[in-house]
Parts: C-alpha cells; structure tokens; sequence
C-alpha cells in the first residue's frame, strides 16, 4: 500500500517525466553517428515507455469503471495498425510512411486539444483560461493543419492524389483568408468568448482547410521541406499541448522535435536556395512551376546509348560517380546499383556517391536507400565534397535525377531554379543519364545537361538499365 | 508548476534541440526524421490524462482515437526508425542477413 501511495506522489511521476525527457535528450545525441545511432533510438523508446506507464499511474488518470479499457483499446488500436505498417513499408516508401505518422500525431494533438477545451474552456473556469487556453488554441491549430497536411503528403507520395502541384484560381488569397479566420478565432475565444461552435468551425475546420490548401499545391520535389515543416509543426503542437497539460514531457519532448524539424526546413530549403518564409508566403511550388517552355524545344539533340557501350565506358573508367535521385526509389534499383558498383570495383574502378541533400522525397532519402542496399557510407559524398571531384571524375551515372543536376541553376538567370546548388556533374569527362522517358523533370523544366555533347542518354526501367549493364560489365 | 517557469523548460529545450539536432550527419537525416516523429507521438500521454475526464460517447471516441493515432506514432515510429539504423551498421558480407544485433555492431570504417 505505502508503495501505491508513493508511486501516485506527484513528485515522482515529475521525476519519472525528468527521467524520461532527459532519455529523449540523451537517445537523440546518439543520432550523430551511425554506430550509436540504434541505441540511441533504442534510449528514447524507454523514455518514451517511462513516460506512458509514469502517466498511467498518475492519480486519477485509470480512475471511472470503464476508462482503463478504454485506454487499453486505444493502446491495442493503435500497436495493431502501428506495428506491422512499420515492419512492413519498404525504406522506398519511408517518406509516406513519414508523413503518415506524422499525421496520426498531428490528429492526436487536435483531438486531445478539442476536448481540453470542451472541458476546461467551454464552461467558463477562470483558474484554466489564463494558463491553458492560448496553448491549446495553438496545439489545435497547428495539429489540424499538421494533420490535413500530412495526409496530403501522404496521398502524394503514395500516389493517390497527383503528384503535381495542383492550384486553384486565387490559392494565395484563399490561405490568407483561413490563416485569418483561424487567428482571429483564436483571438476572440482567448478573450474570454466561449463558444464550442467557433473553436470547432473557426479552428479546428479553418485549419484542417488550411492544411489541405497549402500542401495541394506542392509537387514532389518540394516534398523534404513539406515533410520536414509539416514534422516541426506538430511537434510545436505538442510541446503547446504540454503546456496546457502541465506536463514537461511533452513540453520538452515537443519542443526537441520542433526544433529538429525547423533545422531540416531550413537545410532543405537551403539546398532548393529558396527562404522557408518566401515558400510559406508564396504557396509551396509557385516559384519552382513557372512555365519553362516545351520541353527539348530549344534543345538540339540527345544522344541515346545501350547498356554495352556504357559498361564499356565504365568499366575502362578510373573514378565512376553515381548520382541518384527520385528516379532511383522509383525503380527500387538500390539492389542493382549495388551489384554495379560491386562489379566495377572488381574491375578496379573507384565508385562513389554524389547526393545531394534534396535528392528523393525526404531529407537523407537516398541515404536510407543506398543504406538498405548494403553501400558502405564511406562511398557516400555530400555535395559540397564530391563537387570538387567531378573534374577529376571519368564518367558520371545519373540515375534518376534531373533537377538537382541541371546546369541551368548555375548558368543560366533566367531559369527558374537558377541559383539552386546542384551536383556538377557536367564537369565530369562523360555523362550517362539513365532517364525513363524524354519528359522533363517535375519542375517541368528543361535539363541542357542532356543536351550537352558528354552525355548519352539510357532510356528505360532504370533497375532494369542498371542490372543490364551490370551483367555486360561482368562479362567484359 | 507556474506557466513562466514553463516557458523556461520550453526555451531550454528549445536551445538543447538546436545543438543535438545540428550536430547530425546528412546521412542520418532520415532516421533522424523517423526518430523525432516518433517521440512527438508523445502527445498520447495527453490523451491518457484526459479519458477519466471524458463524458458522453463522442468523448470518448475522439480520444480513443487519439490515443490509437499516439501510439501508431509511437510505436511505428521507433520500429521503423529502429530497422532503418538496423541497416546503416555494417554488416558482415552476406546480403540480407538475419538482422545483426548491436554487440556486433563495430567496424565502422
């Protein structure tokens, strides 16, 4: 008995809180290197645990005849759906599946602020208002656009929805006018206006709206910045909601993860040499879907190649860089690009890897998926080190990326993703593009690299094109 | 606890996020993604503070999905987070085998 007391004091479930957020802190720092990493992860999943069994015996919280089983129904729900999606989802779908949980969290912050509003709010209680309630309109506001959003991004990804920006007639004017309605209801239900109606309508309606607005018309490629934006947002949220809650896990948990996320955005958008406020204010994609003309309209010819006459020209190579891109995931080639570069460094070519950070849908996607295929991390290069080393570099791979190796973002002004850092592998002694068709890149803008009289062209599968040339270069 | 000193953890956490997070590698930025959506999952506590709270069937549905929507977030976060890292270790030569535990996890070049 005097044990249950104990575990009820309020000091040790705070204590247990300390443990717990101090795990997350302590997990996370293990993320700065591969071989640390798992346990790091392994850490914060304790604290995670710590802080869910510290809330279960928190007093009050199992108490009503049928809440323990509500809680418990939640809790099998939820690992019933959450489990096998992430022992199923192939790392090419890691983004999705990203967003998804993403989502689910979002949705939870919303949910759980709308009902700490019809309880403490709604009835007028003076103690709470001033303390919780500018929190809570936050966390609702922010969970429902994280939440929409996500789900958003997620149709996108997987394809449910076209991945093409989609824009109505006056989109920015639209958002304006949500993100106002949602402030301003925000505003007049902090001032002591109690209405259920508003904040469901005026926040938690004008926000899921405002999620759905301004991730529609976002394409693809803009996807590591949505992702990573739409991560940092309901990680605020959570942190707002712990403020609300009077709960430090959730405030500094919350808070880590906002932080985090903020960081990516702004090393995404960095990398796409676009401001995170001028994507905000502008609607994602409205600088980037400029109409760049017909495609290969002013472009001269391309020359297409076959899968002999390009291991022939990387096997007799000294150094072969591998650009990958979208394309890659697509394809699922990770595995055939892997046996390639085995069987070229049997032949005594150096291989390495050129990624450039906004390559794929989500910060460090291509990384997961060279990961998977077994490439050891040290044939890895960032942009920043591989770019000095194209001129020294015999022949460039490009496998299915366009935009982030289009010279135009250095040479030409006029072009819109002028000034975005690119991958130079025009600087290379010769280029092979492995592209599926003629079309251009999501951008809808037009490569000159292809153009350019080092490069030859590959068309078809791109896991197909690498295995067929795998096979000639194991038979040469 | 009063809602300033609040706002000091949120700050502090806020500056403790910047200097971990920054320090993470290009190549771990995935995970890293992962990792963090799992722990903001931690919203679900907020939906175990509030169910003894509830009243009606709406109550208590919404938060019967909140607290499913948490532990999806939390518990697909970690695992997916957890076989991901599984495959940036090195690993001995043989393709796709059986997941390598982390005693044997050294060796990084």
């Amino acid at each position: 008995m005097i044990a249950t007391i104990f575990l009820r004091q309020a000091n040790f479930i705070d204590a247990c809180y300390i443990v717990a957020f101090s795990l997350f802190i302590y997990g996370m720092s293990g993320l700065t290197g591969p071989r640390t990493a798992v346990r790091g992860n392994k850490i914060a999943a304790v604290g995670m645990a710590i802080a869910i069994i510290a809330t279960l015996l928190t007093p009050h919280v199992l108490s009503g005849s049928s809440t323990p089983w509500l809680i418990a129904l939640g809790l099998v729900i939820g690992t019933a759906i959450g489990v096998p999606a992430a022992r199923r989802v192939r790392m090419t779908a890691m983004p999705q599946m990203v967003a998804l949980f993403n989502g689910v969290g979002g949705g939870a912050v919303a949910i759980v602020a709308w009902i700490e509003y019809r309880h403490h709010f709604a009835i007028g209680g003076s103690l709470w208002v001033e303390k919780g309630e500018i929190p809570t309109l936050f966390a609702a506001i922010v969970g429902s656009i994280s939440f929409w959003g996500s789900n958003i991004a997620f149709g996108k990804l997987q394809e449910i929805l076209p991945g093409r920006p989609i824009k109505l007639p006056g989109q920015s004017v639209i958002n304006l006018a949500l993100f106002v309605i949602c402030v301003g209801s925000a505003i007049v239900l902090a001032a002591g206006v109690h209405s259920q109606a508003l904040f469901i309508i005026g926040i938690l309606l004008a926000a899921a709206l405002l999620g759905n607005m301004v991730v529609l018309p976002i394409g693809g490629a803009d996807m590591p910045v949505v992702i990573s934006l739409l991560n940092a947002f309901t990680g605020l949220s959570a942190a707002a909601t712990g403020i609300a809650l009077n709960n430090t896990a959730m405030i500094v948990a919350g808070m880590i993860v906002g932080a985090s996320g903020t960081i990516l955005t702004n090393l995404m958008a960095k990398a796409m040499n676009r401001s995170v406020p001028a994507i905000i204010a502008g609607g994602f994609g409205g600088a980037i879907a400029a109409p760049a003309g017909p495609a290969g309209a002013d472009g001269g010819t391309v020359r297409s190649t076959s899968p002999q006459d390009v291991a022939i020209q990387l096997s007799y190579a000294r150094l072969v860089v591998i650009a990958p891109g979208y394309g890659m995931a697509v394809a699922q080639a990770q595995h055939a690009v892997r046996e390639l570069e085995r069987a070229l460094e049997a032949k005594g070519v150096e291989v390495k890897f050129a990624i450039h950070p906004v390559a794929g849908r989500m910060p460090g996607h291509m990384n997961v998926l060279l990961a998977e295929a077994d490439v050891p991390y040290d044939l890895l290069r960032e942009m920043d080190e591989i770019n000095p080393e194209f001129p020294r570099t015999d022949v460039t791979l490009v496998i299915g990326a366009n935009d982030v190796t289009n010279p135009a973002a250095k040479n030409e002004p006029g072009s819109p993703i002028y000034g975005m850092p690119i991958l130079e592998v025009d600087r290379s002694g010769a280029i092979v593009v492995l592209k599926r068709s003629m079309a251009s890149g999501f951008a809808g803008i037009d490569n000159p690299l292809f153009y350019d009289p080092k490069t030859s062209l590959l068309f078809g599968d791109a896991k197909q094109s690498v295995s067929d040339i795998t096979s000639e270069v194991q038979g040469l | 606890m009063t809602t300033i000193s609040e706002i000091a953890i949120l700050v502090l956490a806020a500056f403790v996020g910047f200097e971990v997070i920054s320090k993470v590698p290009n190549t771990l930025h995935t995970p890293l993604m992962s990792g963090t959506n799992a722990i903001h999952g931690v919203v679900i506590l907020g939906g175990l503070l509030l169910m003894h709270e509830a009243t009606g069937v709406l109550e208590h549905l919404v938060l019967v999905i909140a607290i499913a929507f948490g532990t999806i977030n939390v518990v697909g976060g970690f695992l997916v987070t957890d076989r991901m890292l599984g495959m940036f270790k090195r690993k001995p030569d043989l393709p796709e085998s059986a997941a390598p535990d982390e005693l044997q996890e050294g060796g990084e070049k």
